[in-house]
């Protein structure tokens, strides 16, 4: 006779007490981790719920496409805006091909050596600098010491400088993704370094680089510290509508700047004005984000291993 | 019998770790030479001397010549022809992220080879050889990486025979195949040592046995012996440690 026999089939089948109280914490913290989720997402829908009801006055298309006036107590937005759009531009067309190769050169071909651990160093510790020392810098090398004076390229450079060692680092993690196994096979079949880079290494990496790109646009997009001092002003005029309206040597206005102006140094502006302008500054940022999810979603299904 | 490969006195070093000390071997035209011996034994390292694949790994020291047609491979400006002489089979398959297609055209691109048709001959002769063109000739521009492992362990082959090397160096190329699979490959490399020289590292000692027309045995970066097949799978092989070692008393 089996001892099993003694256990009628509806025990066997009965939850024990151990099992029990497994499915218990399984439920608590199940519960836990949703609820610290909702919290992550809450204040992000209040910001934008409570910014869109205090901008609903004046949100308009007018809005985007005019200069402020009446010293900012009217009017709307073009001109910061264009000069956001002009400084992010210009600082990632700077930022990115610099930070891109330098990464590949670091992860692809550098030794491991003490030139490269230093200049990795200097990378991590490149990316924890507040960005009001990044100002300090571009005051002294780019508007002063190279002759550029304030103006877009100058703010730019120094937003440039601030997002690098950003890109350097998430092209570096992009780049390591890749299966160390598929470089030695090329290397196994005579494939030179670059040859290698270019048929195995950056198709497979493309996605995870330019997301760390674009990602780097809301920042530069967001900072005010690096451009108020290189070449962001208050106010400047420009021709409505035009998007050449800035040259490269210009000064020009800018959406953080222009919301930390008209909430603390002009007084009796309407009430709506500020509020929109965060509107613009975090829906074009939310809109790139929204445009690098999209891409990398598409260079995704194309993956190949 | 003409001598494709002289190793004379090679030393590597892994930093401060010795894995090869001083072995010297010829390997002949045309004859499947294998390659025993347990792991860190130095089996890996000798053909990533060979085919200069080493020099991707930091901090080694190499020492003794090797030579390929009497030419030191040191010697040879072009490093990467040198490499498409040398067959190189890895023991984990590894498909590139590339179509069939162009996984076994890779090689002959990286030579600079662009005509189609030539490329479409080349792709179906190897993968013919390595056993695998049935199974995918109809699917072509699909994935190298969606095949099974041991479908991808025979494309592996395939790329490797893409640049039409003269040496064809295995390291435990059956490690992720199926036994019928191996015994077809096995079949394929007999007939390919009519047109080159193979090298078969293998932990399987009886594959050696089958196929090795000499056996070398390899122990803690040692040579320790090396000769006919037939003399190391005999009864008395000059040193004690192989007999023990191909029957199964240590490794």
């Amino acid at each position: 006779m089996n001892n099993n026999t003694d256990i009628s089939p509806e025990a066997m089948f009965t939850e024990t007490d151990i099992g029990r109280r497994n499915r218990f914490i399984e439920n608590v913290f199940k519960t836990f981790f949703f609820i610290m989720t909702c919290l992550m997402i809450l204040p992000l829908l209040l910001i934008i719920g409570y910014l869109f009801y205090k901008a609903l006055p004046v949100l308009s298309l007018d809005f985007l496409f005019t200069n402020p006036k009446d010293n900012m107590r009217a009017g709307g937005l073009w001109a910061p805006f264009l000069g956001t759009i002009y400084l992010v531009v210009v600082s990632l067309l700077v930022a990115a091909p610099i930070g891109v190769f330098s990464a590949v050169y670091l992860n692809e071909y550098a030794r491991d050596n003490w030139f490269t651990r230093i200049v990795n160093l200097a990378v991590v510790n490149l990316a924890g600098v507040p960005s009001i020392v990044h100002a300090l810098f571009g005051v002294g090398a780019f508007v002063l010491f190279a002759g550029l004076g304030e103006s877009i390229l100058a703010a730019s450079l120094t937003l440039a400088i601030m997002t690098l060692p950003v890109i350097i680092a998430s092209t570096t993690e992009a780049l390591k993704a890749v299966p160390m196994s598929f470089r030695e096979a090329c290397w196994n079949l005579g494939a030179t370094r670059w040859q290698t880079i270019r048929r195995i290494v950056l198709p497979n990496s493309i996605s995870g680089i330019l997301t760390g790109v674009i990602l780097q646009v809301s920042r530069a997009a967001g900072e005010t510290a690096p451009i108020m001092f290189t070449g962001a002003v208050f106010y400047k005029a420009i021709a409505e509508g035009n998007f050449l309206a800035y040259n490269i040597g210009d000064q020009c206005m800018a959406l953080s700047l222009h919301l930390y102006t008209i909430s603390t140094q002009v007084p009796d502006v309407a009430e709506g004005i500020p509020y929109g302008t965060a509107i613009v500054l975090v829906g074009s940022v939310l809109l790139v984000n929204a445009a690098a999810i999209v891409l990398r979603v598409y260079l995704r299904t194309r993956k190949k291993w | 019998m003409k001598n494709k490969i002289e190793i004379s006195e090679l030393k590597v070093h892994y930093g401060d770790t010795p894995a090869l000390n001083g072995v010297s071997f010829d390997v002949y035209e045309n004859e499947i030479l294998g390659i025993i011996g347990p792991a860190q034994s130095g089996k890996t390292t000798l053909l990533k001397v060979i085919n200069r694949t080493l020099e991707f790994t930091q901090d080694t020291t190499v020492e003794g010549s090797v030579k390929l047609d009497g030419v030191d491979i040191n010697s040879i400006g072009d490093v990467h022809g040198l490499r498409r002489r040398i067959g190189m089979v890895l023991p984990l398959p590894v498909g590139l992220p590339l179509s069939i297609y162009d996984n076994v055209a890779f090689a002959p691109r990286t030579a600079g080879m662009r005509k189609k048709a030539e490329l479409d001959v080349i792709v179906e002769r190897c993968l013919q050889q390595a056993a695998l063109w049935d199974e995918v000739k109809d699917r072509l521009d699909s994935l190298g990486t969606k095949l099974s492992g041991g479908q991808q362990q025979r494309l592996t082959i395939a790329r490797a025979l893409s640049h039409q090397p003269e040496v064809l160096c295995l390291d435990e190329f059956s490690i992720a195949v199926d036994p019928i699979t191996t015994m077809r490959i096995e079949d394929v490399l007999k007939t390919l040592k009519n047109e080159m020289t193979i090298l078969l590292v293998t932990n399987l000692v009886q594959q050696a046995k089958r196929l090795a027309n000499r056996t070398a045995f390899m122990l803690n970066g040692d040579l320790i012996e090396i000769d006919n097949t037939d003399v190391i799978f005999s009864e008395n092989p000059s040193n004690q440690a192989t007999y023990d070692y191909v029957n199964g008393n240590f490794g």
